[in-house]
């Protein structure tokens, strides 16, 4: 947010600038969420310093505030009215029919001997000049907050009373003045009856009594004195540095959190920040719980003791200086603390005496949650899940046992009272009780780890058993929906299913497994079409080869859904979508982790001048031979004939194609990209000179099917790395 | 701050502060209503009157149930039977704000000791149709009222908007009286001949109920009584307008709302007993909607919702 220059070089262009007014504007409500503060004051200035621009009224800076209870926007160097302008309008020829000129005059609202006659190509034409005056500057600002207030993007906007007028919680006061050496000036304005003034009101409780302003500087220091910090940057910074040094006092760290803290300063006006402890019996819960706990229910901070790595305090922010120095107000928040952590501890408890006999109540439990009314309930799908996480195993590296294992159990949380309170912690709760109940680590790591990655910046799981479980529930997922035709449709994606592809994109490459995708889905489909309920997959098809189709059809949409994933997930890494198209035209497409060496590769490969010079051969050869082939109507697919070349030139290729060949299909097969690509690259030379130095057609027909044929080679070799024919340019 | 009020002594002189606070600021003190409900919300002076043009003001304790909180009378702060606070005013005074908080003054709570603070919170009530924007009130750190503007209730807009005003008398009183545990706070005066807590009260009944509740209430009772309830309420209001016997308008809103109460009540209390799984949760609602909506419908067809022969569709 911008500060108000204050600054003496500042004070002195203002000085000159004599007639550029100040603007202040607040808007002072019932209390504003938190959440919605920021963007309002970004909307705020947004709206009324377009608005003004757009009216003829530059400025020179502004800034916007957000409290609690207001908006305020400080706009400086207006211009204290628009300028005037001069607007020409042509009219009709000079002796046209009298209603043309009667028209033009109606609408300039001039009279005919105001009308200038001026010579135009045709002859004499009426001009219309019109003096548009300039507005003051209280004119247009009272229209454009009129405006923003009426149409402001609140998220969620409310009336109250018997009004229609809507802002997010009762609208009070509007402050707006203009102001200048001369003083300030209210700007005339009645919103729905809520007239504009130059007065506020100070901090709630501590200093709620109106008074007046005169500028921006006046209104921030007046409303410090009563006990309202405008900034909410200043709060914050505040709030940091005051519960750090608290902490710092005891020896103990505050746990960072910013976005509690920009919540935390929207709501207050007058930070005070006041240092608490947990009570003893509540610091063995789990830090996450305590931590979860104090956030969402309290907005409290976590303070953790560097010696013992436990959270043992607490920081929280009043609103409010007491005579007691807060004492009260702690000891209230203290009791509320108790009283929720006993409810925590409780569950903690109980939880684990379940964990500890194995969990099995909670699995069964899961039998009566449906996951989705048309696949069933928590159950079945952790029962496809685990099947899934078995066959995927080995490709990762898994034991197939253990991975069944733990998909078993890894959602069992879920019916934990633990995560049925804080839903955040499913999956880490999941963990701890997998440890409780005894069971391999690898089990509670992927209790925890099997949503993972959620978004784009999280990490992936790497343990082998934790990389099964994810791929299975993700692609268990995906199947799923796709199975019963619920897919993302633009901007809809209630089930997350982008989210779940670029996971299973993200948990393939990162661990760089090698498993063909399109089998895996044909299978899931076949395990879903048996199972009884209404799917598409199965339900419309007709005897086995109906079901066939469909399946067949799904799955190749599902794997495209994965193509274009991985696309948007590689553009973003700097990798051309027609490099990929190349790539994703070659067969074995559904093996992520190759597909994308292969891109990788040819990316490469293309950024050298030979590579990119390769292509414009390689079309070319592509073109002439395509264009042959459709004229005689036969492909030239013979291998060509070395007697029957000519020149050099021709020669050299026959050669270099030998060469090329001998490296590529070997290094394809082996999945050397690099070394296929670097190869092909090498024919550029010969490629170029033989179209330099020979004509295809040529009048001998044996010598023309030989080079057509030749072509054929390019065009193989060359396609056994990529689909080039898909490369832009 | 006025003449600084002593703290009150027990629940029911914070009860009795509250109406006296609330009558000297002009609202109805009216009782509450003779039926099962959730919340002082479902109270038809406040579902049905939020409807239409026609000013009101009431304040009123409303018992509530909900039957799956019951803990036996062993929870220091949860009961399926407990008390609730409720005002309603409509239009909202601009000061409804500044009203609140001097109902808190009334019943002993400081302004300049505590850390009173207004934090979002939606309202949406999905049996009732509707919803409205407000706050939960923090008195440091612990919630002690709903504060909510009434956007739309029963599917209509609320045209004028009533302000709403739900204080949890329970955990509010365990605050200002002192006690973590609600059952052993003050009912009566402390120096009563006879001083009985909360707990002599309730505790007892909370076993009792919770029993009930959670593993003896017939099922196959309570289904018929919801089938029976909702059917009931759709023919009250499928009757003509104009009855045959005195020949005057009499639409009967209240009668079939009674109807939509006792549907509500009844799914709660099978919610309890765990015979709804979550796909028939969704559509017990979605029931218990269509009655409410269809009664608030009604309501605005009765001279009290607004209705006059001139403005009649």
């Amino acid at each position: 947010m911008t500060a108000p220059p204050s600054a003496p070089n500042a004070r002195h262009d203002r000085q000159k600038a004599t007639d550029m007014p100040d603007l202040l504007i607040e808007l002072f409500s019932e209390e504003i969420p938190a959440r919605m503060q920021g963007k309002a004051a970004a909307d705020l200035k947004k709206l009324v310093t377009d608005g003004l621009v757009e009216a003829g009224l530059t400025y020179a800076s502004a800034g916007a505030f957000s409290t609690p209870r207001r908006l305020a926007l400080s706009v400086e160097g207006v211009l204290a009215a628009s300028p005037a302008v001069k607007e020409e309008r042509k009219g009709p020829k000079v002796g046209a029919p009298e209603q043309a000129l009667a028209g033009f005059l109606r609408s300039t609202g001039l009279s005919e001997d105001q009308l200038e006659a001026r010579d135009d190509k045709k002859g004499q034409v009426w001009f219309a000049v019109i003096d548009k005056p300039g507005r003051s500057a209280a004119e247009i600002v009272a229209e454009v907050l009129e405006q923003t207030v009426r149409n402001f993007p609140w998220p969620k906007s409310m009336r109250w009373g018997d009004g229609t007028l809507r802002w997010v919680r009762p609208l009070h006061s509007i402050l707006c003045i203009l102001s200048d050496e001369a003083g300030a000036e209210v700007v005339p304005l009645d919103i729905d009856g809520i007239k504009a003034g130059d007065t506020t009101h100070g901090h709630r409780f501590m200093a709620s009594d109106a008074f007046s302003v005169t500028s921006f500087d006046d209104y921030a220091t007046k409303l410090k004195r009563a006990k309202v910090v405008l900034d909410a940057s200043e709060r914050a910074d505040h709030i940091w540095a005051e519960a750090t040094n608290q902490a710092f006092a005891q020896g103990m760290e505050v746990v960072e959190d910013r976005g509690l803290l920009t919540e935390v300063a929207g709501l207050v006006e007058w930070p005070v920040v006041l240092l608490g402890k947990i009570e003893e019996q509540f610091l063995d819960l789990p830090p996450e719980v305590l931590k979860t706990s104090m956030k969402e229910h309290q907005k409290f901070f976590s303070v953790k003791n560097p010696k013992t790595g436990r959270i043992e305090q607490y920081v929280t922010v009043a609103n409010i200086e007491t005579a007691d120095q807060g004492a009260t107000i702690l000891a209230g928040n203290g009791r509320v603390l108790s009283a929720r952590l006993a409810d925590a501890k409780f569950f903690w408890e109980n939880d684990l005496r379940i964990a500890k006999a194995g969990m099995q109540p909670w699995v069964d439990a899961l039998e009566n949650v449906t996951f989705h009314n048309k696949l069933g309930s928590q159950k079945e799908r952790i029962e496809r899940i685990a099947a899934l996480a078995r066959e995927i195993a080995p490709s990762v590296g898994a034991d197939p046992d253990l991975a069944e294992q733990a998909a078993r159990v890894a959602k069992a949380d879920l019916s934990s009272e633990m995560v049925y309170e804080f839903p955040e912690l499913q999956g880490l709760m999941g963990r701890y009780y997998s440890d409780a109940a005894g069971l391999p680590v690898e089990v509670g790591a992927a209790c925890e780890e099997h949503y993972s990655p959620l978004g784009p910046s999280d990490d992936v799981p790497t343990a082998p058993v934790s990389v099964s479980v994810a791929l299975a529930d993700k692609i268990d997922l995906l199947t799923g929906f796709w199975a019963i035709d619920e897919k993302p449709t633009g901007s809809k994606d209630p089930f997350a299913l982008r989210r779940a592809a670029l996971g299973v994109i993200r948990l393939v490459l990162e661990n760089q497994i090698r498993i063909p995708l399109e089998g895996l889905i044909v299978r899931k489909f076949d395990q879903l079409a048996a199972f009884p309920i209404g799917l598409i997959v199965g339900g419309k098809g007709e005897g086995p080869s109906g079901l066939d189709d469909m399946v067949g059809q799904v799955s190749s949409d599902l794997l495209s859904f994965f193509h274009d994933r991985l696309k948007v997930f590689l553009k973003d890494k700097g990798i051309r979508h027609d490099i990929i198209d190349a790539c994703i035209a070659m067969p074995n497409n559904d093996d992520l982790t190759l597909l994308v060496k292969r891109a990788e590769a040819l990316s490469e490969a293309l950024r050298t001048d030979d590579g990119e010079n390769l292509i414009q051969g390689f079309k070319r050869a592509n073109n002439i031979l395509s264009a042959e082939e459709k004229k005689d109507g036969v492909s030239y697919e013979l291998d060509p004939n070395i007697k029957f070349a000519e020149g050099d030139e021709e020669k050299v290729l026959f050669a270099a194609l030998d060469t090329a060949d001998a490296i590529i299909k070997p290094a394809m097969e082996q999945g050397k990209f690099a070394e296929a690509m670097h190869a092909m690259a090498q024919l550029r030379g010969p490629i170029d000179a033989f179209f330099e130095a020979v004509q295809v057609n040529d009048e001998n027909q044996i010598v023309r099917r030989n080079r057509l044929c030749l072509l054929h080679r390019i065009r193989t070799i060359c396609g056994g790395v990529a689909d080039l024919t898909k490369i832009e340019g | 701050m006025a003449e600084t009020l002593q703290k009150p002594r027990s629940f029911q002189e914070i009860i009795m502060r509250l109406q006296s606070y609330w009558a000297a600021k002009g609202c109805a003190v009216l009782q509450p209503y003779d039926m099962e409900v959730g919340a002082g919300t479902f109270h038809p002076a406040t579902t049905l009157r939020a409807l239409g043009p026609t000013p009101w003001s009431a304040a009123y304790v409303q018992p509530s149930r909900r039957p799956t909180d019951g803990r036996y009378g062993d929870s220091p702060n949860r009961w399926q039977h407990y008390y609730q606070y409720q005002v309603i005013i409509k239009p909202s005074p601009p000061d409804l704000q500044a009203l609140y908080l001097g109902s808190l003054e009334a019943i002993g709570i400081d302004m300049k000791m505590h850390d009173i603070r207004f934090v979002e919170d939606d309202w949406e009530s999905p049996t009732l149709g509707a919803w409205g924007l407000g706050w939960e009130v923090w008195c440091d750190g612990m919630e002690v009222s709903q504060f909510t503007y009434f956007q739309q209730v029963g599917g209509h807009d609320c045209k004028p908007v009533s302000g709403e005003l739900t204080y949890g008398l329970e955990r509010l009183a365990m605050y200002v009286l002192g006690f973590d545990d609600g059952n052993e706070m003050p009912f009566n005066d402390p120096d009563a001949p006879i001083p009985l807590t909360y707990g002599d009260v309730f505790r007892e009944a909370e076993a009792q109920y919770a029993r009930w509740n959670f593993d003896v209430a017939d099922t196959d009772t309570l289904l018929q009584h919801f089938k029976d309830a909702e059917a009931e309420c759709a023919r009250i209001l499928a009757q003509r307008a104009d009855d045959p016997k005195t020949g005057r308008r009499i639409v009967m809103a209240l009668p079939a709302y009674d109807q939509a109460i006792k549907a509500s009540h009844v799914f709660n209390l099978l919610d309890a007993r765990g015979v709804i799984s979550v796909t028939e949760r969704q559509a017990y609602i979605g029931r218990v909607r269509t009655l409410t909506v269809a009664c608030a419908d009604a309501f605005l067809q009765t001279a009290a919702g607004g209705y006059t022969p001139e403005n009649a569709a």
